[in-house]
């Protein structure tokens, strides 16, 4: 079993690299005509409004994404993001001004007349993250279609993958983070905790986005919990902040800005932690695989391909920690929030 | 666009899809999901429980069956006990009446033993005497049969009469 898994994932690391490997190829073409290993790399962990999948030769396999822009004086506006490229490079440029609005080599939206403008494009990202919720909306309505289906029963196929990890996050992390009141929480932390493991699970294979690696993401996830645990906090919760009981007068000023600037870290450390674990995975593979086009040597080639199926291992593990790290830390402070007795023990 | 900058385009889209799948998984999964699950376990509990009960009145029956076989071995011990007392008293009470009726018959026959032990010496008595008188009789006859004797006799018995 173990030996069938390796095979596959080092068969599966080679493919990734022969994918990845082609869009090196494409990267490195720089304007002073030098290698640029970042230039691919930074390529993948970024969002980009075309999706790439592969160079043959000097095609480029795309998919061309709608371009949606906003801009006060000129409303909705679609395009599509093949209008802004080199039909035959596909690279962005400002040269390729399409209807005053321009792409630039960054991925930039910018307009030609400097105006303001807000990009909307359903970038690789978005449709990332649509592919993301159409596997989740799948799995688990199909689960939930079980019980419709049979009642109370055992579970079965889809409903034994879902069902243990729902009764995981009910009772492991939001029974016991949040307390007798978790019940209300469990469909929120449920919802993220399968929307980012899709997503880090999904992110690794060859060719797809870096959903959950990228700051917007995790961003809006960690403030959907800064809302959430906000929204319910109790009276105890906000007397904790602004009167923290224990502290002598003349130290609650300090104290009061340091909780207050404590209500915005613990979503801002959510925010970084997931960026960075998966942008910092996605690095670590993408390098090991710049090495085989750096050396242009067999025997480094086969030493990454052999790093990067472990540290492929890793990430499968990795994915799965940060989005339980992720929910259980979000439960812990929605826990925080709607407890009514004191909580001194936290300082 | 930006490693570390969150675009607005992706924060608006993200916030719309997360929203989204928040509200339908939550609508078509979520909800009856947990509601099964806790009806599950409901269930599970429940015939946990009336297992627990149905073994309990398990274990009660069977000490109750306990206790009536414990009844039951005594009772079949006393009656046996009591059968045994009973056939060792018949056994002994028929040796008793045996040994009673033995002596009994023993006495009886002894008594007709002696009976008829008296009646053949009488008969042997009679007989004897018969024979004697017979014999008496052939003697005297054959003495008496002269005068001498005849005298002699008599004088004998006048001799006998008078030392009586």
């Amino acid at each position: 079993m173990t030996r069938k898994f390796l095979v596959v994932s080092l068969l599966f690391s080679v493919f990734l690299m022969n994918f990845s490997g082609v869009s090196f190829a494409t990267a490195s073409e720089t304007e002073e005509g030098k290698e640029d290993p970042t230039g691919f790399i930074m390529h993948h962990i970024k969002d980009s409004h075309e999706w790439h999948f592969v160079t043959v030769g000097h095609t480029h396999i795309t998919l061309p994404l709608p371009v949606i822009t906003y801009a006060s004086n000129r409303g909705l506006e679609f395009y599509n993001s093949s209008d802004f490229q080199n039909p035959k490079t596909h690279k962005f440029s400002k040269e390729f001004a399409h209807n005053g609005i321009y792409i630039d080599n960054h991925d930039h939206l910018g307009r030609v007349d400097g105006g303001s403008i807000i990009d909307f494009s359903i970038t690789k990202n978005v449709v990332m993250m649509f592919l993301v919720i159409a596997f989740v909306l799948y799995i688990s309505i199909s689960a939930a279609r079980h019980y419709q289906k049979n009642g109370a029963v055992a579970p079965k196929g889809v409903a034994s993958f879902v069902e243990p990890i729902v009764i995981f996050v009910r009772d492991e992390i939001a029974l016991k983070s949040i307390g007798p009141k978790y019940k209300k929480f469990v469909p929120y932390l449920l919802t993220l905790f399968f929307f980012i493991w899709t997503g880090n699970l999904l992110g690794l294979l060859p060719g797809a986005a870096n959903l959950t690696g990228n700051i917007a993401v995790t961003f809006t996830l960690a403030m959907l919990t800064f809302v959430v645990v906000n929204v319910n906090g109790k009276k105890d919760y906000w007397k904790h902040v602004f009167a923290t009981p224990g502290v002598p007068a003349a130290l609650l000023p300090i104290m009061v800005a340091v909780e207050f600037i404590g209500l915005f870290t613990k979503p801002f450390a959510l925010m970084v932690r997931l960026f960075v674990a998966i942008t910092a995975g996605h690095i670590v593979i993408l390098s090991f695989i710049a090495l085989v086009f750096i050396f242009e040597s067999y025997s480094i080639g086969i030493l990454s391909t052999i790093m990067v199926a472990s540290i492929n291992i890793i990430e499968l593990l990795v994915a799965t920690i940060q989005a339980y790290v992720f929910t259980l830390f979000s439960a812990m402070y929605i826990g925080g929030a709607v407890t009514e007795h004191q909580q001194d023990d936290h300082h | 666009m930006d490693l570390i900058i969150p675009s607005a385009g992706l924060i608006f889209w993200q916030l719309f899809g997360f929203l989204s799948l928040l509200f339908l998984l939550v609508k078509f999964a979520w909800k009856p999901m947990l509601a099964t699950l806790a009806e599950r376990e409901a269930n599970i509990d429940g015939a946990l429980k009336s297992a627990e009960q149905a073994r309990n009145e398990m274990a009660n029956l069977k000490s109750e069956n306990e206790k009536l076989l414990q009844e039951a071995r005594l009772e079949r011990d006393i009656i046996l006990k009591k059968a045994q007392e009973a056939s060792l008293k018949m056994i002994e009470d028929s040796k008793l009446e045996a040994s009673k009726q033995g002596a009994q018959l023993i006495l009886s026959a002894k008594a007709v033993i002696e009976t008829e032990k008296k009646a053949a010496l009488t008969e042997v008595k009679n007989q004897v005497a018969l024979l004697t008188l017979e014999v008496t009789e052939k003697l005297l006859r054959k003495k008496l049969s002269d005068d001498k004797a005849q005298i002699e006799l008599v004088d004998q018995f006048i001799k006998d009469l008078k030392l009586n």
